[in-house]
């Protein structure tokens, strides 16, 4: 017997949160709003236009053979700007790998991204520092990470205090391949029962490399979160203000102790999965069509120019900025050293094990019988 | 000096661990009202509450990945995995993640975290409740491996695994939880990564850990009965291994048998045998041998008496090393 595929979901209309139509037209929401000024959207707009630009210039970067493989966001600029500057300092992200607009927003040097891609190292920026935590490439793994740490933040008594400079959340992305793995519904459980602040921002991309949403889902994934015991909505995920809106409401009921919610942006993913892949062999060139419509950027443009909030020199302003980014981009990338073999025996361990300092000590000296004039390693690693 | 059981040592050793450092967390399957199925986190939760002793929900790889977590928030998480074959679920979190967190992060994310471990057999269990992985655990580079013998053992080890910066995989012998011995509270522990000979000998050197040591001195002291004189080292670090003491004991001997429940291939014995082969290969009398257990999943209980190793084994590979 064969099993037949069950038709796609129906594109949403009526249960998606949209603020702003793909045609730059503001739109009222029964229960979502946005009180972002105009100069706070022109805000939204500079990271959407940065954290695009951060990321053509890596895929660029990997044609030329300066990167090994770059996983592109391209069409999910809104998703992540809106959610990530809706985060407070004190707030934790879990990223996937794809993450790029949200570590913008967080300040992380984009140059950093670049480390794991060209396989200089596998997460080069301090998470503490920043609170972004390192790309995650084990498909949703994070989520337990995050609700983890949602559940240290109980403990610590950083929630439901009514201090917003104490009062901290979690969030953590995932993608809707995600939503199947078992750490993903493990995540969802542990947060419902300990009602842990954790926002679980799922990026509908419609694709896991190429396997389409519907084998993912039969139903749309925000209703899950209700069999979890948890509130889900879904929003138009190239819509900026609305991923804004939503996930500021989300995370400050997690602050407040209110527990964890399920975002579902609706999005789609405009490039390949990565630059080993090719879209062309499992989907229509129609769909991408259809979606450039719905552009995240544009409509943004659209909006400011409309209502006379930003002119042209705002948008040559933030374009030349662009370049800026993209030059420190290509130049560091190009600059990036490789690491030094050695350095990799002294980061297993805090407390360096025998076995490891004698297989450096032993590898030191078989790299050095090849190059005796060479001083290999560098003084002050940790043996 | 108190006589504890082994389960009752470990279960001391937390309590002074939780005292001693507020970061410290208990979760597991219920380890809290029930204090465990073995009752090894016994009355934890009624003296340090429910945000500290967590009943987690029923799932392995939610536990360990909540733990790494709560870990990066600044927790020192002690997870139980009920019963060595359901640690399986979990085995991609502690691979992947709470393995590599520190190496991936270049030194900045420590994964302060003990997973506790009943392992092995011999208590007439159904499947799934009686197996020995931890090979599998000490093949991973990023983790620590470690199994105690006796309530002393147990009692310091736990403390210094939940007082490490690295993550460590801690094996507790279920067949031993309910034997007796002397702990000394205030005693000053042996390094927890550290090697120890038991029982002093001279024709051969028995290699064990966790529940076969005990059976590898009782198998000393029948061996006396034959003029044999067997020395028994305790390794209790898997990982790394404490290679001073065993090659000491071989340059002395001459011959070496390793002890293990876990399945022969690939094993402990394996790895021991290489090192012992490559660092004292002139001090050998004869080849280094193995006792453990066959390359089948492990039996239904009836028979575990016949498959697992027990003292005319242990004799039987001591009578084979000598008389090669």
């Amino acid at each position: 017997m064969t099993a037949k595929t069950p038709a796609a979901p129906a594109e949403p209309t009526t249960d998606l949160v949209q603020l702003l139509t793909p045609e730059g037209e503001r739109r009222e929401h029964p229960d979502y709003s946005t009180d972002l000024d105009d100069e706070a959207i022109r805000g939204l707009y500079r990271d959407l236009v940065l954290s695009r630009r951060v990321d053509t210039e890596a895929t660029a970067l990997q044609r030329q053979g300066e990167l090994e493989i770059w996983a592109s966001l391209l069409g999910q600029e809104a998703a992540q700007v809106g959610s990530g500057r809706a985060l407070r300092k004190q707030d934790f992200v879990f990223p996937t790998y794809r993450e790029h607009g949200v570590a913008w927003c967080r300040g992380v040097d984009p140059l950093r991204l670049l480390g794991l891609f060209r396989g200089v190292d596998q997460g080069g920026w301090d998470p503490r520092e920043l609170n972004f935590g390192l790309y995650t490439i084990v498909i949703g793994a994070q989520t337990l990470h995050a609700t983890g740490y949602a559940m240290g933040l109980q403990r610590d008594g950083s929630v439901g205090t009514g201090d917003p400079d104490r009062d901290s959340a979690v969030i953590a992305y995932f993608g809707d391949g995600a939503s199947s793995q078992g750490d993903v519904n493990e995540a969802f459980i542990w947060a419902s029962v300990f009602n842990a602040p954790v926002v679980f921002f799922c990026q509908n991309n419609q694709w896991a490399i190429s396997e389409p949403i519907e084998r993912q889902t039969r139903i749309p994934l925000y209703q899950r979160a209700l069999g979890f015991g948890f509130p889900g909505v879904r929003v138009d995920g190239n819509d900026v203000l609305a991923c804004h809106a939503v996930t500021t409401e989300a995370l400050q009921r997690a602050r407040d102790g209110g527990g964890p919610t399920f975002v579902e942006a609706y999005t789609y993913r405009m490039g390949a999965h990565t630059t080993s892949d090719d879209p062309t062999r499992y989907r229509l060139t129609d769909d991408l069509e259809h979606w450039k419509l719905k552009d995240p950027i544009a409509r943004v443009r659209a909006y400011l120019t409309r209502g006379g909030a930003a002119d042209e020199e705002f948008f040559a302003t933030v374009d030349a900025e662009a370049e800026q980014v993209a030059e420190h981009l290509r130049e560091g990338c190009l600059a990036m050293p490789d690491p030094d073999v050695l350095d990799i025996f002294g980061l297993v361990y805090g407390e360096q094990t025998e076995e490891l300092a004698t297989q450096r000590e032993q590898f030191a000296s078989y790299l050095a019988s090849f190059e005796p004039s060479r001083e290999h390693g560098h003084e002050g690693v940790p043996a | 000096m108190t006589q504890l059981t082994l389960a009752k040592a470990l279960t001391n050793g937390m309590r002074r661990a939780m005292e001693d450092d507020p970061k410290v967390l208990v979760m597991g399957e219920d380890v809290g009202k029930l204090g465990g199925v073995f009752r090894v986190t016994d009355g934890l939760q009624k003296d340090f509450g429910e945000d500290r002793v967590i009943d987690t929900p029923l799932a392995e790889s939610g536990i360990v990945g909540t733990a790494v977590g709560l870990a990066l928030r600044g927790y020192r998480p002690v997870c139980e995995i009920q019963f060595d074959g359901f640690v399986y679920p979990a085995y991609d979190q502690i691979v992947s993640q709470v393995a590599k967190m520190r190496f991936r992060s270049l030194g900045k994310l420590p994964m302060p975290i003990v997973i506790r471990i009943p392992f092995g057999g011999g208590i007439g269990a159904v499947e799934h409740h009686s197996e020995s992985p931890e090979a599998q655990f000490a093949h991973t580079a990023g983790l620590k491996v470690v199994a105690c013998s006796n309530p002393a053992d147990a009692y310091w080890m736990i403390q210094q695994s939940i007082a490490s910066d690295d993550p460590v995989i801690f094996f507790e012998p279920k067949r031993r939880y309910w034997e007796k011995a002397e702990v000394d509270e205030q005693a000053t522990p042996p390094p927890l990564h550290t090697a120890r000979v038991l029982r002093e000998g001279t024709d051969a050197t028995v290699l064990a850990y966790g529940p076969m040591v005990k059976t590898s001195l009782e198998a000393a002291i029948a061996a006396t009965e034959e003029n044999k004189s067997l020395e028994v080292i305790d390794l209790r670090s898997l990982s790394p291994l404490d290679m001073g003491p065993v090659l000491e004991s071989v340059r002395k001997t001459g011959r070496a048998v390793v002890v293990h429940e876990a399945v022969v291939s690939l094993g402990l014995g394996a790895e021991l045998a290489a090192r012992i082969s490559e660092q004292a290969f002139y001090a050998l009398e004869a080849p280094v041998l193995r006792v453990g257990s066959f390359d089948t999943p492990y039996p239904p209980s009836r028979i575990e008496e016949e498959y697992l190793p027990d003292l005319d084994r242990v004799l039987d590979a001591v009578d084979r090393a000598l008389a090669f």
